[in-house]
């Protein structure tokens, strides 16, 4: 079988199109997971015990499933329980909620790499727990947590594809259509590869930048 | 200063049968301690002693175990309400800590803020300063401890003695009634204590302010104190004018620590 250019440039605009459903699920998957990651650690974080445990198990939970398991049970079975989602709410859901509970122990780590003694010279200052966090922890865990919230980034993108599985059409699924009309699978899986590439190394590329932009701007040179 | 007949009468801050514990180990053992307004108390002792602890107690980074400190008469962990005393609330803390300012060893400037921003931070945020009326403050204070040229560096530019500068003047800036001083030199190059020391002495007689220190310099807590506490094993071992301790020490204990400490230097 012989690589055909014509029929690469036949099916582009269609695999096009795919692709940018894709980057649609990983970009608003990825800020749902930025917000939940965030409410996850501070559930971990608060004095309540029961509170705590709880947010730890649900983690837990989350990050020792297959996302693919998950995707599959708030699709096929949360329905058969009167609890109805369309394919892309069901895969936006379901990726906020699993890398949400990845980029919690990112934030968790990060937070964690705060030396104590700023926390003290915060209450030494008077400054109330919303400033603490706002003004002062927070901007100190960012270029901590920035190299683990890009790798999740490049995750979620890679991820996208198991969205096909339950029929959302992503890039993926653009191809698998392809491939079911036209008995010819050469070209559309590997425009689906190029395409991955194509996203996923100007977008490493870019996360690099911005960390040492964030620490460059904090006076916390990395050099 | 319309508080001024009470200066003799009331102690600013007062320790009372003060005990602090981790696990089996007594850090403070029913301290007593009571500091007057505006006298400069210096802290000396062995490590362990428990004399970072006082300071912590203080600024409520430590919880006490038995006890109660009073801070301008109030007590520092109950409030009253209807008359009752009950737990105090955060609220109530935060305005008993408003009093108190800490300097630390290890200075714990923001790393992410230039040094004008650290010490506008939380004049602005907490006490309600206009921007323009904290950098003022600010810059007045800075000023004051030679540090106005750097006041757009960040703190990873500066020296340690310079860092110090800026956390007293950050300290400053939220105008404490008590100063805390927790061996501010200890983790300094040799040649840069001296430069802290200087704005120490200048605050301790150019400003209103009750300080205490906990020290390791010897020579300055004699030179600057108006009274020395020589703390043992959670307890004050001995106290008095630095003149008494350094001179005249009465207590064995303290006579070893000071043989041992000035035949070091």
């Amino acid at each position: 079988m012989a690589w055909r250019w014509d029929f690469a440039f036949e099916i582009l605009p269609q695999l096009l199109w795919g692709a940018v459903y894709t980057l649609m699920a990983a970009g608003i998957g990825y800020l749902l997971a930025v917000f939940i990651g965030l409410i996850f650690m501070m559930g971990q974080r608060t004095p309540s015990y029961v509170l705590n445990r709880i947010t730890r198990e649900v983690v837990e939970f989350f990050r020792s499933t297959p996302l693919l398991v998950q995707l599959f049970f708030v699709f096929y079975v949360a329905p058969q329980f009167g609890i109805k989602f369309s394919a892309w709410n069901a895969a936006m859901l379901t990726m906020g909620l699993h890398y949400g509970t990845y980029l919690s122990e990112v934030y968790r780590g990060a937070i964690e790499a705060v030396p104590k003694q700023q926390w003290e010279a915060c209450k030494a200052l008077n400054l109330s727990i919303f400033r603490t966090y706002g003004r002062i922890i927070l901007p100190q865990a960012l270029p901590v947590a920035l190299p683990g919230m890009g790798n999740y980034l490049v995750g979620i993108i890679k991820d996208t594809p198991m969205l096909a599985t339950i029929g959302v059409v992503e890039l993926m699924q653009s191809a698998n259509t392809v491939g079911s009309l036209t008995y010819r699978f050469l070209e559309p899986y590997t425009m689906v590869g190029v395409i991955f590439l194509i996203i996923s190394l100007p977008t490493a590329f870019g996360l690099r930048k911005l960390e040492s932009m964030v620490s460059r701007r904090q006076g916390i040179s990395k050099q | 200063m319309n508080d001024i007949e009470n200066t003799e009468e009331k102690p600013i801050v007062k320790f009372e049968e003060v005990t602090k514990r981790y696990g089996d180990l007594i850090v403070l053992d029913k301290l007593n301690l009571e500091i007057k307004k505006n006298e400069m108390v210096s802290i000396i002792g062995p490590s362990g002693s428990g004399k970072t602890t006082v300071l912590r107690m203080l600024m409520t980074l430590e919880t006490i175990d038995e006890g109660v400190i009073y801070i301008d008469g109030k007590p520092l962990t109950h409030m009253r309400s209807k008359g009752n005393l009950i737990p105090a609330d955060e609220k109530y803390i935060s305005s008993l800590r408003s009093d108190i300012g800490m300097v630390f060893q290890q200075f714990n400037l923001f790393p992410h803020m230039t040094v004008l921003q650290n010490c506008i931070e939380a004049p602005i945020n907490v006490l309600g300063l206009r921007s323009d009326e904290a950098e003022a403050r600010a810059i007045d204070l800075l000023g004051m401890v030679g540090m106005l040229d750097k006041k757009d560096e960040h703190p990873s530019r500066l020296s340690g003695g310079q860092q110090q500068r800026v956390a007293i003047a950050r300290a400053l800036a939220m105008r404490p009634k008590v100063m805390l001083l927790d061996e501010v030199t200890s983790a300094l190059d040799p040649e840069v204590i001296g430069e802290v020391l200087s704005v120490i002495r200048k605050l301790n007689s150019e400003h209103n302010l009750t300080m205490l220190m906990v020290t390791h310099q010897m020579g300055f807590a004699r030179e600057v104190s108006d009274r020395v506490c020589f703390f043992y094993e959670g307890k004050i071992a001995e106290q008095g004018t630095p003149n008494q301790i350094f001179e005249t020490p009465k207590n064995e204990r303290t006579k070893q620590f000071l043989s041992a400490v000035l035949n070091a230097n």
